[in-house]
């Protein structure tokens, strides 16, 4: 009862986030600053984890293709298709909901505790427009940063496979030529639209509606990021179904 | 003024308030008093309105909050200024920032207007020299007083504070209730200030409301505090020996 009573209320908060827009010229400047913090700030762990991904992927694939009749060049295949359909946008998610989404339910959690939210409702402004809207909006460069998190993870995946051995350069490229079909990236794109919604609205439910103390805060962070992981990993299978089943 | 009849709130099986019914006049410092969980906090955040009574109403000029739409209802609490117990200042501004926010939000000012009405209220409060400066670089005392320049520079009709000596040094204390007190009367505002602190009682309490489990048990002024022979109140006022002292002195002093 207490799960459907919160699944309501976030809709409720959803909807109460559209309502009475924050003064667009204020509202410019949160949204550049969240976009600073959420997205370039996130530029390097994402940069950093892809590459590495895309080289453990390379490396699996050609540890695991034993037999002659099998090319070496699906091993560029198989790590342009996990990092575009799986890694760069599912699990560079997960890694946001914990980065991203803790800061994101702190930092709300926090100006709940010291009554700034109070502070803002009582002059009239509409705090979950001003806090949460901000947030959306900024999140919705995301698929930018996926993007990039794609060519560092299939960069990742040629280093390690060209200079560890595994294949030849041109091997991998051919395969990461081969049979591309570009729906894929779309499909990647729409999916980190919606992480995005969720990484940036499920965390500020979370901080928003907090009650208690610093040790609530730290509670609800956790809290928001076991539940921005699993809704993640319920959209995916959805999406996924829905889009390429 | 502001009109409370019959206010009732709960939360869950806690039936916090019982029915209060009140008038805060304008111009005036009222003050309403009370033991911890006697339902202060809980009262002022529905004459806020952050919380919904259950049953009453509550006006504001006439103007009952609870039957404006949303909209009415954000539009009236641009007439409130709130000093909360913990300043509740924006971590992430400076002091000119918190105090000009009220006037980005709903002004059409030029940035050189807003200035200007900055200065004078941080004037007011007598804070010259603190511009820049960040929450987390002052203390206590100037915190609450950017709380009271941004509380008032909207040129507020209703003013509330909670608890704003807690934290604060004895002399602090009455520097914040003077500056309080001459403001209400500046700018003929309601003033509504929730406190402990019996210090202010003595001092400003223009209008005293005095709450007991969730009731207003008492109501009256700091000099009719002084006779009353309500027991609930006085063993709460005179708790310490020194207030127990004073009020003796000044009953023989009657007499």
């Amino acid at each position: 009862m207490n799960y459907l009573a919160a699944i309501g209320s976030y809709f409720i908060m959803i909807r109460e986030v559209f309502k009475k827009p924050t003064k667009w010229s204020i509202m410019k400047s949160l949204i550049l600053k969240e976009i600073d913090e959420l997205i370039f700030g996130s530029l390097g762990i994402i940069i950093f984890i892809s590459f590495f991904i895309g080289g453990v992927v390379t490396i699996q694939t050609a540890l695991n293709l034993n037999s002659p009749l099998i090319p070496r060049s699906l091993i560029g295949f198989a790590a342009r298709q996990s990092v575009i359909l799986e890694f760069a946008p599912t699990f560079c998610s997960i890694i946001m909901a914990g980065k991203v989404g803790s800061y994101i339910t702190s930092s709300i959690g926090t100006m709940r505790v010291t009554e700034q939210i109070d502070a803002l409702e009582v002059m009239g402004v509409n705090s979950l427009n001003y806090l949460v809207f901000p947030k959306i909006i900024a999140l919705l460069f995301y698929p930018f940063a996926i993007a990039i998190a794609m060519n560092v993870g299939i960069f990742g995946g040629w280093v390690a496979g060209a200079f560890g051995g595994f294949t030849s350069s041109a091997e991998f490229v051919e395969g990461l030529q081969m049979d591309f079909i570009p729906f894929h990236v779309t499909y990647s794109f729409i999916k980190s639209l919606v992480f995005a919604f969720v990484i940036a609205t499920i965390p500020s439910f979370h901080g928003y509606y907090m009650k208690g103390g610093a040790l609530e805060v730290g509670k609800a962070s956790t809290t928001s990021f076991v539940w921005t992981s699993v809704v993640i990993i319920i959209l995916n299978y959805i999406l996924t179904q829905l889009l390429l089943g | 003024m502001i009109e409370v009849n019959d206010v009732h709130k709960s939360f869950g099986d806690a039936h916090i308030l019982k029915g209060i019914s009140t008038c805060f006049d304008k111009g005036k410092t009222n003050l309403i008093i009370g033991q911890s969980g006697s339902g202060k906090t809980v009262f002022l955040k529905c004459l806020l309105g952050l919380f919904t009574p259950e049953q009453g109403s509550i006006s504001y000029d006439k103007k009952n909050y609870g039957e404006l739409s949303r909209d009415q209802q954000r539009d009236l609490r641009q007439e409130m200024g709130m000093v909360f117990q913990g300043s509740a200042l924006f971590d992430s501004m400076s002091v000119e920032g918190n105090v000009m926010f009220p006037l980005e939000m709903f002004t059409k000012q030029s940035r050189s207007e807003m200035q200007d009405r900055v200065n004078i209220v941080l004037k007011r409060v007598n804070l010259v020299d603190a511009h820049h400066k960040f929450p987390s670089e002052i203390s206590g005392g100037m915190q609450k007083r950017v709380a009271i320049a941004r509380a008032i520079v909207m040129n507020p009709k209703y003013l509330f504070c909670d608890e704003p000596n807690s934290g604060l040094d004895p002399k602090t204390a009455i520097l914040i209730d003077n500056l309080i007190q001459e403001i209400t009367r500046e700018f003929d505002i309601t003033t509504v200030i929730n406190t402990h602190d019996m210090n202010s009682v003595m001092e400003i309490g223009e209008k005293i409301i005095f709450l007991k489990n969730g009731l207003k048990e008492w109501e009256g002024t700091n000099k009719e505090i002084f006779k009353t022979d309500n027991e609930a109140v006085t063993s709460f006022v005179y708790s310490s020996e020194l207030f127990k002292k004073v009020r003796q002195m000044y009953i023989e002093e009657r007499n």
